[in-house]
């Protein structure tokens, strides 16, 4: 009986191994297996990601605050050690801006009784979804973010997502309480641009370094550094004229573009809505343009849209009807 | 003498926690950090926690553990699923091949061990990514990664040896 449990052990350890070997093996294939899948059937690999995602959603949510606060923390430590000079430099700033600020009041003017004189329908105005970044889910291969807003905030898939600064990038996949978002710069994002002043249409393509490239520029067009870029809203999916960079530098394969928002100063996100409940508020009510922020935003204009706080083109964008009478 | 059932389920938390942890590491690995340019670079800790106990307690971090971890992180970090199963299976699969090598080993092998096994995780998920996103992917910030990955083992491998004296001595 005494030397049962080593005769055992003698018959088991080798099973053991050789099953664990089996498992290893089988896992290895499993991986693979992930790998051929995701090239297959996408869809099934999203929502696989979502059910995780949400669930983990919460935890992030809770853990990214603290650090969210930290970071304003330390920015604020930072911006008292340059007061002076940023006190100078946004004086400048101010001057200049008030000058644009005569200069759009105009264009505005003239543009309305353009608009009248033309009987000009505006497209179906969007509305914004307010959502906190919580997650950077960094790494060198993906750039993407999790957002705390889902389905049950009306959030859906291809939306276009924007800060104040301009467009961060799109809806990639959307659980119940929280939703990826592909950022500009990612490998798989493609994007119909138009290249302000001269109007060329382009693609512009993230390739995982922080400046995408613009390809399949109409044919003939002179590209320059500083050349605006904004989204063109061919495909349908995104709204016209969202501001997304500027030309940086010309290279034979292509015009790269540095893009106004910066992907570690992402905080608050907008989840641009522009689909369905533009296309039921489009009624009569809606001819007339709407005053400030939210058409600076999605007209592309390169004054207002810019500097309007997330706050302000928040509020326009949720209720602009009952202010607009000029 | 049987150990009493409050022992056993003292036993059984104590050797899951490695793998529970390793998936907390997941986690924290995404949270926005708010570092300009860090997020490209960040250091894929889970990579550490898998080297680390294959190397000093391969039992506590069997392959299934290993797959599931990888999963997550793919899920999370948004690689294309199972890339980083497939790199962490092998990292486990290759330190357990060595197994022998790092018996009795001072830190600073351990330490040159990882840095071959980050670098070889490195080109081996570069080459898997690029293969199916059928381009070439950026290598630039993969490198930057990897010393990263190589600054942060120290940090994390510390913190495990510490936690391996307190609570796990006890086989």
């Amino acid at each position: 009986m005494k030397d049962n449990p080593r005769v055992m052990s003698r018959i088991t350890q080798p099973a053991r191994g050789l099953v664990h070997r089996f498992a290893y093996v089988g896992l290895v294939f499993a991986a693979f297996g992930l790998m051929m899948l995701g090239k297959v059937d996408a869809v099934l690999m999203e929502r696989m990601r979502t059910v995780v995602t949400d669930s983990v959603a919460p935890i992030l949510d809770t853990l990214s605050r603290p650090i969210e606060e930290a970071s304003r923390f330390i920015y604020k430590v930072e911006s008292l050690w340059g007061m002076y000079e940023d006190n100078q430099a946004l004086r400048a700033d101010n001057q200049r801006l008030i000058q644009w600020q005569a200069v759009a009041r105009h264009l505005e003017a003239e543009n309305t009784a353009l608009r009248e004189l033309l009987n000009y329908q505006p497209g179906p105005s969007p509305s914004y979804i307010s959502a906190r970044v919580i997650a950077d889910t960094g790494g060198a291969f993906a750039h993407s973010l999790l957002l705390n807003a889902g389905s049950q905030q009306h959030v859906s898939k291809g939306q276009a997502v924007v800060t104040g600064a301009g467009l961060v990038g799109r809806i990639a996949g959307v659980g119940k309480r929280s939703s990826r978002i592909l950022l500009i710069t990612d490998l798989n994002s493609r994007i119909p641009v138009i290249v302000e002043p001269g109007r060329y249409r382009a693609i512009l393509a993230g390739d995982n370094t922080d400046r995408p490239k613009l390809i399949h520029t109409t044919p003939g067009a002179t590209l320059k550094p500083g050349d605006l870029v904004v989204t063109s809203g061919q495909g349908g999916a995104f709204p016209v004229g969202i501001v997304i960079g500027v030309v940086s530098d010309m290279s034979e394969n292509g015009a790269a573009v540095t893009p106004f928002n910066a992907r570690d100063r992402l905080e608050v996100v907008r989840v641009v809505d522009f689909g369905l409940k533009g296309i039921l508020r489009s009624e009569p009510i809606d001819e007339r343009p709407v005053a400030a922020p939210v058409k600076n935003v999605t007209e592309g204009a390169p004054l207002g849209g810019e500097t309007s706080s997330a706050v302000s083109v928040e509020e326009a964008g949720a209720a602009p009807r009952p202010t607009v009478e000029p | 003498m049987k150990p009493t059932l409050g022992q056993r389920i003292d036993v059984i938390t104590r050797n899951s926690l490695p793998v529970l942890f390793t998936i907390l590491l997941i986690v924290i690995n995404v949270l926005p950090l708010h570092i300009p340019g860090f997020a490209r670079i960040v250091p894929v800790l889970p990579l550490i926690a898998v080297y680390h106990w294959s190397v000093y307690r391969p039992e506590l971090m069997p392959p299934l553990a290993v797959f599931v971890i990888g999963v997550l992180y793919d899920i999370l970090s948004g690689t294309p699923l199972g890339v980083n199963a497939l790199v962490f299976l092998a990292v486990s699969g290759v330190v357990r091949f060595q197994q022998r090598f790092f018996v009795g080993r001072s830190f600073f092998v351990v330490w040159l061990g990882f840095a071959i096994v980050a670098l070889g995780s490195g080109i081996l998920s570069w080459v898997l990514v690029s293969v199916l996103s059928e381009t070439l992917v950026e290598p630039k910030a993969l490198a930057f990664q990897f010393i990263l990955n190589f600054g942060f083992f120290p940090v994390l491998a510390w913190l495990f040896l510490r936690w391996q004296h307190l609570y796990l001595q006890s086989e």
